[in-house]
């Protein structure tokens, strides 16, 4: 139990940490253009290693998760909204449920 | 404030995800409360969920807690360059708790030097949705029905897909890369030997090597600095 806020805490402290650091350190913009294009790449191959595969076990079928795939990336194509996305992936989550 | 009621409103539905995604792996309302209140940070908190599901040693919890919000260090990178230089040093601590992805949007949006209120007034109204929305979630999660749940639990790679997508559309090389990603994480779960790797540092292992490379091949154009400025 404690366990458990003593590694929220930590993992908070992490991320303030991550957040304060460029404020209060760093006024001038980065110079290195290496190093700003790694920081530029790291979000979207974090977001996409953490997307596939495992949205093929959000239900027992694949094919659910898949479907949501399919549906997330084309809505978030063509519109781009985050909530209409988020909101388009889950009903189609749970209309797949029924379907197969 | 005004501005906080559109975040709040994806937020509380983000959350009410990230509550049940609590509830399943063991937290109770005021652990999952905690989090939220503490991090406040999306992804961040699923991947701590995670962690804390698969007991991740402390390392581990801080190297993959770095990794998922680094995106968070590029965008205080950029959020720095707009707040005056004269600023009070209590204004940058507490602005620093509200770097997310909206909030710095909205904040980063604004003419000339950031007024740090704006940013508390948006913070304030989204951050109690995002709070509330996850303690619900922990609460009235068990008792929505499994296929509601299931449905909700897809809303964060929905939300992924939104801040992947719609810039790789724009950049075909940021698209390749955001597929190879897709694909190397795919073969890591798959092979044997890589499939042994926990999900933290498959992650840290998959980001760091990709986003360098992609780095090496493309570095982006030297014009972007302008951008955070203006």
């Amino acid at each position: 139990m404690t366990n458990i806020y003593l590694a929220l805490t930590v993992m908070a402290l992490t991320v303030y940490v991550i957040r304060v650091s460029p404020l209060l350190f760093l006024r001038k913009p980065i110079k290195n253009r290496w190093f700003r294009s790694f920081l530029y790449y790291v979000p979207y191959v974090t977001l996409s290693v953490m997307t596939f595969p495992a949205i093929l076990t959000v239900t027992e079928n694949p094919l659910c998760g898949l479907f949501a795939l399919i549906v997330g990336v084309l809505i978030s194509w063509f519109f781009g909204d985050l909530f209409a996305v988020s909101i388009a992936c889950c009903i189609t989550v749970f209309a797949a449920q029924f379907l197969l | 404030m005004k501005n906080g009621i559109p975040i709040m409103l994806g937020y509380f539905a983000v959350s009410f995800a990230l509550g049940i995604a609590a509830k399943n792996v063991g937290m109770d309302a005021i652990q999952a409360g905690y989090m939220s209140i503490t991090m406040l940070a999306s992804a961040g908190e699923f991947a701590a969920l995670n962690l804390i599901a698969s007991t991740a040693g402390v390392i581990e919890a801080i190297l993959t807690c770095l990794v998922v919000n680094l995106r968070y260090f590029l965008m205080s990178c950029s959020l720095s360059q707009k707040l005056d230089p004269k600023m009070k040093l209590r204004h940058l601590f507490l602005l620093a708790q509200f770097v997310t992805d909206e909030l710095f949007g909205i904040s980063i949006a604004v003419d000339g030097y950031l007024n740090p209120f704006y940013t508390y007034g948006a913070a304030l109204v989204s951050a109690f949705g995002w709070t509330v929305g996850t303690v619900l979630g922990v609460i009235v999660g068990n008792i929505l029905p499994l296929r509601v749940a299931n449905a909700m639990g897809v809303a964060m790679y929905g939300m992924f897909l939104a801040i992947v997508i719609p810039p790789a559309k724009k950049d075909k090389f940021l698209g390749l890369v955001v597929v190879i990603s897709m694909a190397a994480s795919f073969i890591f779960t798959k092979l044997p030997l890589l499939r042994d790797i926990s999900s933290g540092f498959r992650i840290i292992i998959l980001t760091v090597l990709i986003a360098g490379i992609a780095a090496c091949i493309k570095p982006i154009r030297d014009d972007l600095e302008k951008g955070g400025a203006k």
